[in-house]
């Protein structure tokens, strides 16, 4: 069996064995503590330019199904766990990871100590890591390449081409929702299409003025990856979009630009929010839900500009924002991810809000409760 | 939201007796509670029959009843106390019955007693078939469709909307007779016809089968605000059909996606919520395995087994959690104790696999049923850590103390291919190592078990790695590094890893490093240091802090012999610890205690208690003594190899423990001290030990040596006996001597003392109502003594002085005594904790355990406050009264004997004997009827005593019944008794008797027992499967005579604080 390393930022190299695809992979490395729902992270754009190390030590146990995949494909660059799973069982099982990770040309490493690079992240803060299988020996180009490494234009990477229609999974179609792909998972789609929208998703630098000229009731920020702040044209065009009083429903790296677009920062945390358990307080109602996390980068509270939106909804357990509600508007966003997969499903009505407020609007008078 | 405002004293119920399906969980859960509780201002007030609990220690609540946990006692206490609100979601289901029971009288109202927790309408709907049903039908959650139905044709015609298979339960049949799984349309009609012609009232069950889907289990808590959070999700590894008490589980669930993990959890918590619970529940789930349908098969409203198996393997405490709901707060507003930094409002999240074993009685129940069901039958479990499946199913197998080192289980190598093959199919106690050996011996794959035994073969590839390691090292010709780190990967045992390969580890050893539990996957740092073992490179060990270190074993998994009580002794030794200025390391493996809880000691090693496992946890903790004495036989085992690793055992030395144990060398101390003890021989084979038998004389007791409560030990009358009994020791390959004594069957009475080298301190003298040859533990105990001169007590005395001190006693020693012709002999001494320790503390008001481990450091009896000598008695009397399991193992002889039986024990305590022993009766389940019949069947060595018993009962007008022979004697002696026809003569004969309902007590004694095909343990069985009270031993039938003639209720006896004796 051939040996893998990763070779970190730090300058510490951990060997294990190779899985997936063989080759050398550049990548900032991150840590998800979801203990299931390995396929969907794959399949998640927003780890695009990300190498994700699971915590749970046994991944691949139900291998993976042509069902769960959150895009068309893996986005992440490298993937790191304790240990693969051979002989997976599930009733719903098409392939192995280890050959999916092949298919996908994922360099992959397996047999290390998880748990120990994790701690090492949550202390040092994320950093660049270099994937490597044996026999792709990194030359100090490539050394280099990974110290200086930082993910660029992803937006752009992972956004739609042209625009996709999915259709109402109603016989009616209730509402006509525009989807701003930054690096859509699959389940906003679904989510929306399960409530009798017909929803197209557009690519991320399509201008707001096409999307009100053709009609549509409302409007979706999906989530995506990267910097939030390099995308400046999405940036502009959203301050246009919300100029029109069209409802918007923003998730994630969504949530991320339409707070730029009102003038509030956005920072680097310092190892991000990449689970399935963060405990999110709702400020109006005092409930705390469980979400599914994923993200490098969140908005400054102090930074929101009081008159145009306010902080709804933090993070128990660093106080982080996670979701703001604008005023005047029908705008809501949030930091977290509503349509979940993998994760938690207690905040999906949300998306009965977005539904709500595309109703208001359509009967007349805009809303923002 | 904060505390309750109109709260002040609460009511805590525990779950009362350990007993199959209820054990020390209860007392971990009540424990965190209390202490939760009284954080917060609250008065407490306790109430638990159960003495050997940390629960019911005077530091745990302000009031505390050991009283009977019947509605008549608790209301009286109610009376008395009149607290504010009642919390019966940490007691088991004995404490929710009894809440519901003073609820729906009205009491509660009346009293003003609030319920928290969980309302009696939530209660209902979770505990009620028929609203459980209509509740799960309201918010959409599929359950195991069923129909009860009296015809055939109805039968099929339900079958026909829920399809086949269905399994068919006759209603009113024991064990399920005439029941079954229908497969077909014949076998439908064939098995619906004989199931209702078995059931009494002609009427069968239809129920789905769900037989071999997954069972997946939530554990969820909810708070006032509607927040709803999952802990932890658990997979079964036997599928539906084994109870999950008795099913080996792993957490988090392994052979689920996402989408089924998410699908479950939400319906565990749209469940949670549409009940209600401000606190914790759990919920049962089959998944079909090959499609997303599943049903709710149970929801328990309350803390549970599996929520103290959840907050062990997640580090999460979720009762002190739920207490802190019930008394108003918020998920949101706990803090998290474990990262000291997040809240509790999160869902931990594991970076380690866990592994629930059951631990199984069958070693001591030899003719007891082995088959596994619906019916639990395990009196404990371990629970193991690992970063893998396999490393944590074998740390598991190795704590179960089966003496078994990995899935090789010794006694199947002398089965035939076919034996196994069969096994393979046979759903009992050893299945899995039956599967390990088909995989050794190739004789089947992985997908022909899975066919036989719906276990997920991401489990079976599981046993089927380490049986490849097996082999793998059975073929090495040198151990090199790699494998040998493979082979430690997987859990193997150095000792394994070298009888296997015949090399030695010693070139390649390793030691392991540790891990920290810490709810997160160390997404944060945590506060806590709670560890498991692991073969990597990086240790989480905190450094000490300088404190003088201990290290305490624990006493492993509940079993009979070896219960809770010596958790009680480990976790108060680590506070007695503590107060001398030490740092304490638990180490242990049973999620059900007090003492594995993360803020017991200041660190926690979650591990197997094995030599290696303990030399890892030595070498990375380098504490500078250890303690041995209060874990039981498993800790007193590891007593030489601490030494061996340089370990300083604190108190009372190794060699002394063995002295007491070893024949020969026992016999030279007590011939040293001029103490007398029944004469005996030390034998090895069936002839010696038939040759010792008939050189003592008959009766003789045979028992093999390093056992616990009595383990193999029987009274042997003949030689036939003794080859019977020596047969069954040899099998279970006892390698130490058998012990051959004469058997004196005088009165058995009951010592612990203290001693600090020089002086001794016995809190009391306690002595049993059954005579000597009923093994202690299964006695009716009573403190103070009832009978005994103050001759003979100064003989005790003086002998249990000279005896601790010739063994160099520092701390606790326990020593029986028997009194027979006016002399006192002994018959047990050991120099260690004792099951009547935690009892003896409680009533005597004497610390036990602190003054023990305060002699361990040097400090001396007369300079405390207690004096020396024996204690003088307290005006009260205790009345310890054994509880057994007998309903829930099918074929078991539940003739009382020297080998112990019982799983629990209760207290009663008052000022009054007989109300003493009537609490202790109550409390161990006894309904105290004043009126109906009695059957007697007794051997002829008890026939004189059932005489003068049957005229007791008779003027209490009793009606009785006998077997001809009794029958004959009683009426000879002018006692009236209708003779009735014995088990072997046709019906209508004693068991149709016992089986009409019209019996209310059986006498029942016999020479032979055990085999469940005798006729005297038929009686005795079906007495038990009625519920009926079966008295094995004249002395116990006298006992409960007095209470019945005494005619005191509960309702006029004063109930004890015992915080106030």
């Amino acid at each position: 069996m051939k040996k893998a390393y990763l070779l970190l930022a730090d300058g510490s190299l951990l060997s294990g064995q190779a899985v997936g695809a063989e080759g050398c992979a550049i990548g900032e490395v991150v840590f998800n503590t979801g203990m299931a729902g390995y396929q969907e992270v794959l399949t998640d754009p927003s780890y695009y330019g990300q190498m994700v190390c699971m915590t749970y030590p046994l991944i691949g146990n139900y291998g993976i199904n042509f069902d769960d995949y959150e895009s068309r494909k893996s986005w992440v660059s490298g993937f790191i766990m304790r240990e693969l799973c051979e002989y997976p069982s599930n009733w719903r099982c098409k392939l192995t990871l280890d050959d999916y990770l092949k298919r996908q040309h994922v360099v992959g490493l397996a047999g290390i100590d998880t748990r120990s690079l994790t701690r090492r992240i949550r202390n040092a803060g994320v950093m660049n890591g270099l994937l490597y299988t044996e026999g792709y020996e990194p030359d100090a180009g490539k050394i280099e390449e990974m110290k200086s490494y930082a993910i660029r234009n992803a937006v752009a990477a992972v956004t739609c081409a042209e625009p996709i229609r999915y259709p109402s999974d109603t016989d009616e179609i209730r509402f006509r929702v525009a989807l701003y792909d930054y690096g859509v998972k699959y389940n906003i789609e679904r989510e929306l299409c399960r409530r009798g929208c017909e929803v197209t998703a557009v690519p991320a630098l399509t201008p707001p003025e096409t999307l009100l000229a053709d009609g549509y009731d409302g409007v979706m920020l999906s989530n995506g990856p990267g910097d939030p702040a390099e995308n400046h044209e999405i940036i502009e065009n959203l301050r246009r979009l919300m100029g029109s009083g069209i409802p918007i429903f923003g998730i994630c790296l969504g949530h991320q630009l339409l707070s730029l677009a009102i003038g509030a920062k956005t920072e680097k945390l310092r190892y991000g929010h990449r689970g399935v358990n963060h405990p999110v307080k709702d400020l109006d109602t005092g409930r705390t839900y469980i979400t599914s996390q994923n993200h490098g980068y969140a908005v400054v509270g102090s930074s929101v500009p009081e008159s145009l939106a306010r902080v709804r909804y933090v993070n128990l357990n660093d106080g982080t924002v996670e979701g703001l509600e604008y005023r005047e508007r029908p705008i809501f966003t949030v930091q977290y991810h509503p349509e979940v997969c993998p994760g938690p499903m207690d905040t999906a009505y949300l998306f009965d809000r977005f539904i709500q407020n595309m109703e208001q609007m359509k009967g007349g008078a805009p809303t923002c409760r | 939201m904060p505390l309750r405002s109109d709260l002040h004293k609460v009511m805590v119920l525990g779950s009362g007796p350990i007993v199959i399906g209820q054990a020390a969980e209860f007392d971990y859960a009540g424990t965190q509670a209390c202490r939760a509780l009284r954080e917060e201002g609250l008065e407490v007030v306790l109430v638990n029959s159960n003495p050997a609990t940390i629960m019911t220690d005077k530091a745990m609540a302000d009031r505390i009843y050991i009283e009977p946990m019947t509605a008549g006692a608790v209301k009286e206490i109610i009376r008395k106390e009149r607290p504010d609100a009642l919390l019966p979601t940490l007691g088991g289901q004995t404490g929710l019955n009894l809440a519901m029971e003073l609820c729906e009288a009205g009491f509660l109202e009346q009293f003003g007693v609030r319920l928290l927790g969980a309302n009696p309408e939530t209660i209902a709907k979770a505990e009620d078939r028929q609203l459980f049903k209509d509740t799960m039908e309201k918010i959409g959650e599929p359950i195991i469709a069923s129909k009860v139905v009296h015809t055939v044709a109805d039968a099929e015609a339900f079958a026909r909307e829920i399809g086949l298979p269905v399994i068919i339960r006759p209603a009113y049949t024991l064990g399920g007779t005439g029941g079954g799984i229908a497969y077909t349309w014949e076998e439908l009609r064939e098995i619906a016809a004989s199931g209702i012609m078995y059931s009494r009232v002609d009427e069968i069950l239809v129920e789905k089968c769900i037989a071999g889907w997954k069972e997946i289990e939530y554990e969820v808590m909810r708070d006032g605000k509607g927040n709803v959070i999952t802990i932890c999700n658990m997979e079964n590894i036997d599928p539906v059909g084994v109870h999950t008490g008795d099913s080996v589980v792993v957490a988090p669930s392994q052979t689920l996606c996402d989408k089924e993990y998410q699908m479950l959890r939400t319906s565990a918590l749209n469940i949670i919520t549409e009940l209600g619970i401000e606190g914790g529940c759990n919920v049962q789930f089959a998944l079909h395995p090959t499609s997303f349908e599943y049903a709710v098969i149970e929801v328990n409203p309350r803390v549970s087994r599996s929520s103290a198996l959840a907050s062990k393997a997640t580090g999460y405490p979720i009762a002190k959690v739920a207490a802190k709901i019930a008394v108003g707060y918020g998920l949101d507003e706990i803090k998290n104790a474990v990262t000291g930094k997040t809240v509790a409002c999160f869902e931990p999240a594991l970076d380690y696999c866990v592994v629930k074993f059951p631990r199984w009685p069958f070693d001591k129940f030899v003719y007891a049923d082995h088959s596994l069901g619906t019916q639990m039958k395990a009196t404990g479990e371990v629970m193991a850590i690992a970063n893998s499946f396999e490393a944590a199913l074998m740390k598991a197998v190795r704590s179960i103390e089966m003496k078994l080192t990995s899935l090789i289980m010794p006694r199947l190598r002398e089965r035939s291919d076919e034996e196994i093959r069969a096994g393979v199919h046979r759903v009992n106690d050893e299945r899995i190592f039956v599967i390990s050996e088909a995989f050794r011996r190739g004789l089947t794959t992985i997908e022909e078990v899975f066919e036989a035994t719906k276990i997920d073969t991401w489990f079976l590839h599981g046993f089927y790695r380490i049986v490849s390691m097996e082999k793998e090292l059975a073929a090495a010709d040198r151990l090199d590094t790699a494998l040998y780190l493979r082979a430690k990967k997987l859990g193997f045992l150095d000792c394994t890893i070298e009888t296997l390969s015949g090399c030695p580890v010693n070139p390649v050893h390793r030691l392991p490093v540790y891990r920290t539990v810490d709810t997160c996957a160390a997404e944060f740092d945590a506060e806590t240091p709670y560890y498991y073992s692991s073969y990597d490179d990086e240790t989480e060990v905190k450094p000490s802090d300088g404190r003088r270190k201990v290290l305490v074993l624990g006493s492993g998994p509940i079993r009979i012999g070896q219960g809770i009580e010596f958790d009680y002794c480990s976790v108060h030794s680590v506070w007695a610890l503590r107060q001398l200025g030490c740092e304490t390391i638990i180490l242990n493996n049973n999620p059900e205690t007090v003492s594995t809880d993360f803020d017991t000691a200041d660190r926690l090693y979650f591990e197997p208690l094995t030599p290696e496992d303990v030399t890892g946890v030595v070498m990375a903790e380098r504490p500078d003594a250890a303690i041995v004495q209060f874990g039981g036989q498993t800790a007193i085992n590891l007593a030489a190899h601490l030494e061996a690793l340089g370990v300083p055992i604190l108190g009372t030395p190794a060699w002394s423990i063995d002295a007491a144990e070893d024949r020969e060398k026992f016999d030279e101390i007590l011939e040293e001290c001029g103490i007398p003890r029944p004469k005996g021989s030390t034998v090895f084979t069936e002839e010696e030990a038939v040759q010792a038998a008939a050189r003592l004389g008959y009766p003789v007791l045979v028992r093999p040596s390093y056992v616990l409560g009595g383990q193999g030990m029987e009274i042997a009358y003949s030689e036939t006996d003794v080859r019977e009994f020596m047969r069954v020791i040899t099998q279970n390959r006892v390698e130490n001597p058998v012990l051959v004594d004469k058997y004196l069957m005088g009165r058995e009475i009951e010592v612990d003392a203290i001693c600090d080298g020089e002086d001794i301190l016995i809190p009391g003298i306690m002595e049993h109502m059954e005579r000597a040859g009923i093994h202690s533990g299964d006695s009716i105990s009573v403190y103070p003594s009832l009978t005994i001169s103050a001759k003979h007590k100064d003989t005790i005395i003086r002998y249990t002085r000279a005896l601790a001190r010739r063994l160099s006693v520092l701390g606790l020693i326990n020593l029986q005594f028997v009194l027979y012709d006016d002399q006192i002999y002994v018959i047990e001494v050991n120099p260690r904790a004792s099951r009547t320790v935690p009892y003896l503390s409680k009533i005597t008001g004497l610390p036990m355990v602190d003054l023990a481990t305060r002699c361990m450091f040097g400090e001396k009896l007369r300079d405390m406050d207690y004096g020396t000598g024996l204690l003088p008695e307290r005006e009260y009397y205790a009345v310890k009264v054994p509880v057994f399991s007998f309903q829930k193992l099918r074929d078991l002889d539940t003739q009382l004997g020297p080998e112990m039986k019982s799983t629990g024990e209760v207290l009663g305590v008052s000022k009054s004997f007989r109300t003493a022993l009537l609490k202790g009766l109550l409390g161990a389940g006894f309904q105290m009827k004043h009126e109906g019949a009695v059957l007697i069947s007794v051997r002829d060595s008890d026939k004189q005593e059932a005489i003068e018993l049957g005229e007791r009962f008779e003027k209490l007008g009793f009606a009785l019944y006998a077997t001809s022979g009794t029958a004959n004697l009683l009426n000879r002696h002018m006692i009236a008794a209708n003779a009735i026809r014995n088990v072997d003569e046709p019906s209508p004969n004693i068991i149709n008797l016992i089986e009409s309902g019209k019996i209310d007590y059986v006498i029942a004694s016999s020479v032979k027992g055990r085999h469940p095909e005798l006729g005297a343990v038929q009686i005795r069985r079906t007495a038990v499967e009625r519920a009926i009270p079966c008295l094995t031993s004249m002395d116990t039938a006298e006992a409960l005579l007095r209470c019945l003639e005494g005619d005191i209720r509960i309702e006029n006896c004063e109930m004890v604080d015992i915080n106030a004796i």
